[in-house]
């Protein structure tokens, strides 16, 4: 007797815990559906008006017009040289910025907490709007694109390597210590060493991000492939736009691979 | 050479680690800490070099006074102390011979020593690797090495610091019997060759019977016997282990020919 009414007991609240599943599962896609219809997706007139002119678009985009290709290597290779460049300033200041925020090496609680506030804020200004900043502050040009994947990169990378930084194995680090090294040398020996691959990691997949990013920079005039894909979209030429598009994807493969394989090699 | 006068160590959370702990080092002498897990041996150990500041009391070092008096004083005395641990201590990706160098940081400035350390730094390293019989792992990982290995690497690290004071904390804990007694008994042999003072903590009696020139031993935090290793009888055993139910001696070095399964079961034990 008291066996079946433990059964019944534990029937009755899995039938209860199911309930609640279902209910979370329904909020869920109720909130999906929600957010669908309020951006007008359900609005089967649009679409149905939209897909002619996509077609006609797409049509226009074939066959590809890689005529002016001369004209793109450089921009080409200005993109790509942003790209390495705005690594390379956000690593430079990420780093300092990271040992300051990540609690195991911050100096004081309440410097950590400025730094981790500092990166959230770059983190929050999207880099688009860093680059119209930078373009009215230093003019057109691959220089306000870098400064803008840089700041907005370092919020991003400064949490990452933070991250890394605060699940170092502390053992080491207290062997440093008793060795007699300073507090400096603690951080450059024991937690880069230990870090490393991670940081290296982080980094790369910056760089590949970066490259696609600093392809949408060239829109607002910060120099680079960009650029060159706006104005022929001014011009509704829609065939070299669909070349321009061909070429970054060609080279989003090679730098991605290339990332890859130099991930490899610094594990 | 090193003196401990009426430490007392309690932490944040009211726990007090030792209390008025008095004891003196003498230059050249191989002194164990003996006592079970949480009688203060660590706690000792690292006020020995000021990882663990003591809440009252003091800790002079013949050559330096107050080890704390300054961070200059502090880090002084650093150099030339040397510390093993139970776990290595070890970077697992870098090789042997890096971590060996760590030993040398304390001796170049923090901009300096970004750059790769001299030849003269490299080789003493790889003679302190050479010591411990690792000079031709040098080049492997840490972490590639065998747990005996890594220990020895920890060995070279602390002698690639010419010390004039090792602390070793458990040093054999986490390695197999056999592989304990060996390690141990190379420690002992470098630190006669050298006169290296050494301060080593131990739970095994036995290992503690046959290398110690002097016997610290800790229950609850305090000093409970200071002696040659000759007068730790039965009953002072009992006092330093808490009671007689408590296995007081370890078994003796199990040989190598004894299968896996039992050396993993004396390893928990």
């Amino acid at each position: 007797m008291s066996q079946s009414h433990l059964y019944a007991t534990v029937l009755a609240e899995e039938r209860r815990g199911g309930i609640r599943h279902a209910a979370l599962t329904a909020t869920v896609l109720a909130v999906c559906v929600a957010a669908l219809w309020i951006t007008d997706f359900f609005d089967s007139r649009r679409f149905i008006e939209g897909i002619p002119a996509l077609a006609q678009l797409a049509s226009e985009m074939v066959p590809p017009d890689f005529g002016r290709w001369q004209h793109w290597l450089k921009p080409l290779l200005d993109t790509l040289a942003m790209s390495i460049a705005g690594t390379v300033l956000a690593v430079v200041i990420s780093l300092p910025l990271a040992v300051l925020a990540a609690p195991n090496t911050s100096p004081n609680g309440l410097l950590c907490q400025v730094t981790r506030t500092l990166l959230a804020f770059l983190r929050s200004v999207p880099e688009i709007i860093l680059g119209v900043i930078f373009v009215a502050a230093v003019g057109f040009g691959a220089l306000p694109g870098v400064l803008a994947l840089a700041l907005h990169s370092v919020g991003m990378v400064g949490k990452f390597y933070a991250e890394a930084i605060e699940h170092v194995d502390p053992k080491p680090l207290e062997a440093a210590r008793a060795a007699g090294a300073t507090p400096l040398q603690v951080i450059t020996h024991s937690v880069i060493p230990q870090v490393f691959p991670q940081l290296a990691d982080i980094t790369l997949y910056r760089w590949e991000y970066h490259f696609r990013a600093s392809a949408v920079l060239g829109i607002v005039g910060a120099g680079g492939i960009g650029f060159e894909l706006m104005a022929a979209l001014r011009l509704i030429a829609y065939d070299q736009v669909s070349a321009i598009l061909l070429s970054i994807l060609a080279c989003v493969v090679v730098v991605d691979a290339l990332g890859a394989r130099l991930r490899k090699a610094l594990k | 050479m090193l003196d401990l006068d009426k430490v007392t160590v309690r932490y944040a959370n009211r726990v007090t680690a030792l209390d008025e702990a008095s004891a003196s080092f003498p230059k050249g002498q191989f002194i164990v800490l003996l006592g079970p897990s949480g009688a203060g041996k660590s706690t000792l150990l690292r006020c020995l070099n000021g990882l663990v500041r003591p809440t009252s009391g003091k800790v002079r070092s013949e050559e330096g006074g107050n080890i704390l008096g300054s961070s200059a004083a502090l880090r002084r005395h650093r150099q030339r102390t040397g510390m093993i641990f139970q776990q290595h201590h070890l970077i697992g990706r870098l090789t042997a011979l890096q971590n060996v160098l760590m030993g040398r940081l304390s001796f170049h400035g923090t901009f300096r020593s970004l750059l790769p350390l001299p030849r003269a730094d490299r080789l003493l390293a790889l003679e302190a690797l050479d010591r411990v019989g690792l000079a031709d792992r040098a080049l492997h990982r840490a972490d590639q090495l065998s747990g005996g290995q890594q220990q020895r690497v920890g060995i070279a690290r602390a002698l690639a610091q010419q010390p004039h004071l090792i602390l070793a904390d458990e040093p054999v804990a986490s390695l197999d019997p056999a592989t304990a007694d060996k390690v141990l008994a190379l420690l002992h042999r470098i630190c006669r060759e050298d006169g290296i003072t050494a301060v080593v903590s131990l739970h095994q009696v036995e290992l503690a019977r046959r290398y110690a020139d002097g016997i610290y031993g800790l229950a609850g935090g305090r000093i409970v016997f200071d002696g040659p290793a000759a007068e730790l009888d039965a009953p002072m055993l009992d006092t330093i282990y808490g009671s007689a139910s408590t296995p007081s001696v370890q078994p003796a070095p199990l040989q190598p020919e004894q299968t896996p399964a039992r050396l993993k079961m004396a390893k928990i034990a």
